[in-house]
């Protein structure tokens, strides 16, 4: 937090404001070559969401003709627009990865227009066409990792409880939450899932207490969405919970207690785009993929997972492996009473609608404001 | 993982979350009360208790023995005590000055030495189950007493008596009312300062260690969320009195546990209120306890906000 005052790029930042045009014209540009810069929220190996990206980042760094640089613990304000600026003046980067959620409005928006000629690829954003041309989107159907992590999830609950530990309401970590839910009712529609958000992406003492809250009130298979699951995975544990992972493989933190987990795969997704710009070649705006794309992949099913846990969930993985698998499916009602999905109604994880999912389905306990 | 308790959950858990995220305010506010009480304030106890977490972590998991991490936290955070002493101890040095530097130095010396730490798994510090008596596991859980939580309320206990009762808290409350009275007692105040400062840096580790090494029991970057900086207002809001600081900190641990607790129980609207209860409740208390007459009460006359 506080020591964002001293970094690097933003002592160089500050300076060049104060040096002014003078600067202008000397950007120390790279030798030759694609310059890539990677833009993480928090710690690179954080065993969560910025360390998935910079695996990612690391497949990209093994190509030839590229130079990857790399940023942490950039906060989702102003310092984002500094740091993607002096990627683009000092160190010539020409395709920007800012990886957090937050970053993509206002900020990517309102820097890309800017730079023309500077390709900025945002995960998780929504790019809809009027918005600039140069910025795009990409993201990973995790939904799916989650709705396998549930039907796991329901067969290994005695409780019929399962939690959830969620940073913030916004519609990706809505769909993960309903997705669970909907992955364990699958096996039992007794099932209900627990929520309890903590407001911060990453706040260690307020997910851990998060985490006790859910053990005391019965969940027995406890997951999240956190930047950094450790804390929430440890905290789980310790408490006798069975665990499902996220972002990332946490089986080491738990390995009796882990059932599985909803990983991305960043790799897939970087080291092709990175091949289409040096090959000169466009790069959609709107990017998406999931299991069967490669984008993201199931932590490898824990010692503790039953027999009947284990046949579900290859079976149902291998339907969505096929394509066309819908996770929210009429009558659907969310936790209010107000219907979803009326009969016969499905949506596909390719669905855009489920980008802007603003409820939680009938079954969860919790709500989004 | 069974039984349902309903709402008593909530009692419980703010219970729980006193005794459980309490200790790191504790241990920062009872090393501040004492630097404080010698006439100086050390603004810098966020950088070292986040340093004394790195530090205790990377111990802990270096050595494979929590104690000999909480025993590195106590010298890193005395050593941070020593330099603001020191600094300030030379002319027209301004504390609170020193304490944001520092403040800033340790918490950029912890995420640089930490990075190799962020990933291994260090022991934790062992905890007593005060609640073998209850078949609950609730109450089991909210009951699991970190041994660091004991001896800080012994400590409370220790220093209250200490300032009260010995040469050393004379001392040390001369220093701080009036460096002149001191002077002329032949104590030379500077070092008593010092000495002071790099006690109540040595608690701050200590605090540090807590938070790596038991709850939540991981380093990372995001470890801290002010709990060092909040102690030093705590301070404040416990009149400069070791007691009440015990107190002080339990209010704010369980008042912190109260947004998780309802959300677990059905009370979901408006969670992000809840949060803030930690900061409703300060300022209620300190309306409360305000005064026209002696609004700074207690306060050792030397600080530098009372001077």
């Amino acid at each position: 937090m506080a020591a964002d005052f001293l970094t690097r790029r933003r002592f160089l930042t500050t300076s060049a404001g104060l040096a002014g045009a003078a600067a202008m014209g000397l950007p120390a540009r790279a030798q030759g070559g694609l310059t890539v810069g990677f833009i993480y929220v928090g710690p690179r190996d954080d065993y969560g969401y910025n360390q998935a990206h910079a695996q990612g980042a690391a497949a990209v760094k093994a190509m030839e003709g590229v130079t990857v640089i790399e940023e942490e613990n950039v906060a989702e304000t102003q310092d984002v627009q500094q740091t993607m600026e002096s990627m683009i003046n000092f160190d010539g980067a020409s395709l920007l990865f800012p990886t957090s959620f937050g970053y993509f409005d206002p900020h990517i928006l309102e820097v890309a227009p800017k730079y023309p000629d500077v390709r900025f690829k945002h995960c998780g954003g929504l790019w809809t066409p009027g918005m600039p041309e140069n910025v795009g989107s990409y993201f990973g159907y995790i939904g799916m990792g989650q709705y396998l992590n549930g039907i796991v999830a329901g067969h290994m609950t005695s409780s019929k409880k399962i939690g959830f530990v969620a940073a913030k309401p916004i519609p990706q970590v809505l769909l993960n939450i309903n997705s669970f839910l909907l992955g364990a009712r699958a096996v039992d529609p007794e099932i209900t899932c627990q929520v309890i958000f903590t407001g911060e992406w990453s706040m260690a003492v307020k997910e851990a207490e998060a985490t006790n809250a859910l053990a005391d009130a019965g969940a027995d298979v406890i997951t999240c969405h956190v930047d950094g699951p450790k804390v929430v995975i440890e905290t789980a544990a310790a408490r006798g919970a069975y665990v499902c992972g996220y972002h990332a493989d946490q089986s080491a933190l738990a390995p009796e207690l882990y059932l599985t987990g909803a990983e991305w795969n960043w790799a897939t997704v970087y080291t092709d785009m990175v091949a289409k710009t040096l090959a000169g070649e466009p790069i959609p705006n709107f990017v998406r993929g999931g299991l069967a794309e490669g984008f993201i992949k199931m932590s490898p099913l824990g010692p503790a997972v039953t027999d009947a846990a284990r046949a579900q969930f290859e079976a149902v993985q291998a339907e969505i492996m096929a394509g066309d698998y819908a996770v929210i499916n009429g009558p659907l009602a969310d936790n209010s009473g107000n219907v979803i999905a009326a009969d016969g109604v499905s949506y596909l994880e390719t669905d855009v609608e489920l980008e802007s999912m603003d409820y939680l389905v009938d079954g969860v306990i919790g709500s989004t404001s | 993982m069974n039984g349902d308790i309903g709402l008593w959950a909530v009692p419980l858990a703010m219970i729980g979350g006193a005794i459980r995220v309490s200790t790191p305010f504790l241990f920062v506010s009872l090393g501040e009360v004492i630097t404080e009480r010698s006439g100086r304030i050390n603004l810098g106890l966020e950088g070292t208790l986040v340093f004394g977490a790195m530090a205790g972590y990377a111990l802990a998991y270096l050595t494979g023995s929590a104690w000999a991490g909480v025993g590195a936290a106590a010298l890193a955070g005395l050593l941070f005590g020593l330099v603001h002493g020191l600094l300030c101890s030379l002319p027209k040095v301004n504390d609170i000055a020193i304490g944001i530097a520092l403040m800033l130095l340790g918490t950029g010396l912890a995420f640089f030495f930490g990075k190799p730490f962020i990933q291994p798994v260090a022991p934790d510090l062992p905890a007593i189950n005060l609640g073998w008596w209850s078949d609950l596991p609730q109450v089991q859980a909210a009951l699991r007493v970190n041994v660091l939580f004991l001896v800080g309320a012994a400590l409370a206990v220790a220093l209250a008596w200490m300032l009260r009762k010995t040469r050393i808290g004379l001392t040390l409350r001369v220093v701080g009312d009036s460096s002149d009275a001191a002077r002329a007692l032949g104590i030379r105040p500077a070092r008593v300062r010092i000495l002071a400062t790099a006690f109540g840096g040595a608690l701050a580790g200590i605090g540090g260690a807590y938070l790596s090494l038991f709850y939540p029991g991981s380093w990372n970057e995001g470890i801290s969320s002010g709990q060092g900086l909040i102690a030093v207002a705590l301070v404040i809001f416990a009149r400069w009195s070791p007691i009440n600081a015990f107190f002080a900190a339990l209010l704010f641990g369980a008042a912190g546990a109260l947004g998780p607790a309802l959300q677990s129980v059905g009370v979901t609207q408006g969670y992000y209120l809840f949060y803030a209860a930690p900061f409703v409740l300060t300022l209620i208390v300190l309306v409360l306890s305000s005064s026209k007459s002696g609004a700074l009460t207690g306060a050792p006359r030397e600080l530098s906000i009372t001077k």
